[in-house]
């Protein structure tokens, strides 16, 4: 609760301090304070320690599993404002904007991870998609970005009107929107319900761009301005991961006969689709636009086998990959361009940028030794128990994944440079970039911190 | 009146805003058509609302607050809603500008 208050004045803040504040840099420096303190209050609130109590009515639960995703969030969120912090001043004049839209996102984050009542989902995914249409299209002159906002834009209401539908059957069926509203065993199975859900996991598909509902992603992701589609693919899309896994494990556990078949489907189809197309993609950003639909291919496992290794893998995956991905794409925004080529000779000029990029593509890939292998680890294992089939296929698609993340490996270590540009690599961002990647390693070699959290 | 009149009404209204959606290619009437699918819902809601306290009754519940948070919840898609027409009109006054055009046939620079 204290973040999530904290988190929504401080959006207030940031605009405010976007008048009365000229200098750029001090606004960057408001939003970094403010994203550390969300932390430190949200760790403290790990600890017991509460700013206000608040009675939600039962509304909204902060138990140890939310508190603890919160935590890797804003962590992320931390990492992100940083690193890619600086990049956000070239889009346009309103950078306290972006960063209290930032801000509002992180807000909404918070309550679709603790949310006990259908009405907080709802409200809670608004917020986190309003915000993030603006961001979409802030490049204003730009007519990709201009395209991919009124894209997301259309296709995000579309999938809301979708989730209401669902939620509005499953209260015609239950009487209630409390996650664990119990009616009558009759009820519970009535067409009414598992049409609510049918929809209603429909709708969380199209958050999470899982296959077949994934169509608008790469189009979105690509022409987004470069900072804010690192934003919306690895802390946004973790966080509706979190809100799907809770909305089917606490609300739908007594009909998992009726959605499971499907959840198996569409992560197969996302997986197969997210991996093999973006094998063929020439660029990087579109590259990792697919491999976010990938990797969400692999976080639907958890949804799929919804027992307590996959709550506990789904963590760790929420931790390395927003990690690494944040990572990339910050090395990306400095990038002259987003082609594969741009990439070679890396290792030769920036060797350190080179070598933090590695531990990022190695731990996408899901190689041992980085935060990667073991989320994908648990993942294949929370589904093994359930379907060999499915386990082995999502073992097949992370072999496939391997060859497109290695490209740009390849490139950087093995190819002559073209033309040796000076990129904007300084010190500070060298050394943020290590830390991060010296995370990602982290998370691989000691996974037993962050899951002991879970049970203290 | 039974609550399947209420149901095939507004799953009607919701198939038409969605069908409108999928086929349309205007972005002003296409999201008067994501409009349409939120009103759907809303009437729905409603009717469940009353139905529910109905059912509360005949069991018994005189002072029943039953159906009354279905109630509440059309006020809240009520005000998403007219926060998301804000951020989508402008949006599309955004296109508008720069392709002088609203037909999402336009859209097709991000296709490779």
């Amino acid at each position: 609760m204290n973040a999530l208050l904290v988190s929504a004045l401080w959006g207030v803040v940031m605009m405010f301090g976007g008048i009365l504040i000229k200098q750029t840099a001090v606004v960057r420096y408001l939003a970094i304070a403010g994203v550390a303190i969300l932390l430190g209050l949200n760790l403290a609130e790990m600890q017991g320690w509460q700013l206000i109590a608040i009675d939600t009515t039962g509304m909204l639960q902060f138990d140890t599993y939310a508190l603890l995703l919160n935590s890797i969030l804003l962590a992320a969120v931390l990492c992100y404002l940083l690193l890619s912090g600086s990049a956000m001043e070239k889009i346009g004049a309103n950078l306290a904007d972006y960063l209290a839209l930032l801000f509002f996102v992180s807000s909404g984050m918070m309550m679709v991870s603790a949310f006990e009542s259908l009405l907080i989902l709802f409200l809670g995914i608004e917020i986190i998609t309003i915000p993030l249409y603006i961001l979409t299209g802030s490049d204003k002159k730009n007519l990709k970005s201009n395209e991919a906002s009124l894209k997301y834009f259309l296709l995000g209401a579309f999938s809301s009107g979708i989730l209401l539908m669902g939620i509005t059957l499953v209260y015609g069926a239950r009487g209630s929107f409390a996650l664990s509203g119990v009616a009558d065993s009759i009820r519970l199975s009535s067409s009414l319900m598992i049409a609510g859900m049918l929809l209603l996991l429909i709708a969380m598909a199209f958050k999470v761009s899982a296959a077949p509902f994934h169509f608008w992603t790469p189009d979105v992701y690509d022409g987004a301005p470069t900072v804010f589609t690192s934003f919306m693919a690895t802390v946004v899309k973790v966080a509706v991961f979190a809100a799907m896994v809770r909305l089917f494990d606490r609300s739908f556990a007594l009909q998992q006969n009726a959605w499971q078949w499907w959840v198996a489907v569409i992560a197969g189809l996302t997986l197969f689709i997210g991996n093999i197309t973006a094998v063929f993609q020439q660029s990087v950003k579109r590259m990792l636009a697919y491999s976010s639909i990938a990797q969400a291919g692999f976080m639907l496992l958890a949804v799929y086998a919804m027992n307590t290794t996959a709550k506990e893998g789904l963590l760790l995956y929420a931790a390395s990959y927003s990690l690494a991905t944040i990572g990339i794409f910050a090395v990306l925004t400095r990038m002259k361009d987003y082609s594969f080529e741009a990439f070679n000779g890396l290792a030769g000029r920036y060797p350190w940028v080179a070598a933090s990029l590695a531990i990022f593509f190695l731990s996408l890939a899901g190689i041992p030794l980085t935060g990667g292998f073991l989320a994908k680890f648990y993942m294949i294992k929370a589904a093994l128990g359930l379907s060999i089939g499915l386990a082995l296929f999502a073992l097949l698609m992370a072999v496939v994944s391997v060859y497109y993340y290695f490209r740009v490996i390849q490139a950087m270590y093995f190819k002559p440079v073209a033309q040796p540009d000076a990129l904007a690599f300084d010190k500070s961002f060298t050394g943020l970039l290590l830390l991060v990647a010296l995370l990602v390693v982290m998370l691989g070699l000691f996974p037993e911190w962050l899951i002991a959290c879970l049970y203290f | 009146m039974p609550i399947n009149y209420y149901l095939f009404l507004s799953l009607a209204l919701f198939t038409i805003g969605m069908v409108g959606v999928l086929t349309r290619r205007n972005a002003i009437i296409i999201f008067m058509c994501i409009e349409l699918m939120l009103n759907a819902v809303n009437l729905l809601l409603v009717a469940f609302s009353k139905m529910h306290y109905q059912a509360a009754l005949e069991a018994g519940q005189l002072a029943t607050q039953a159906g009354v948070e279905g109630q509440l919840f059309v006020f809240f898609i009520m005000v998403v809603a007219a926060a998301e027409v804000s951020v989508g009109l402008a949006i599309i006054v955004m296109m508008y500008r720069n392709v002088h055009s609203v037909d999402i046939n336009f859209l097709n620079r991000l296709k490779h």
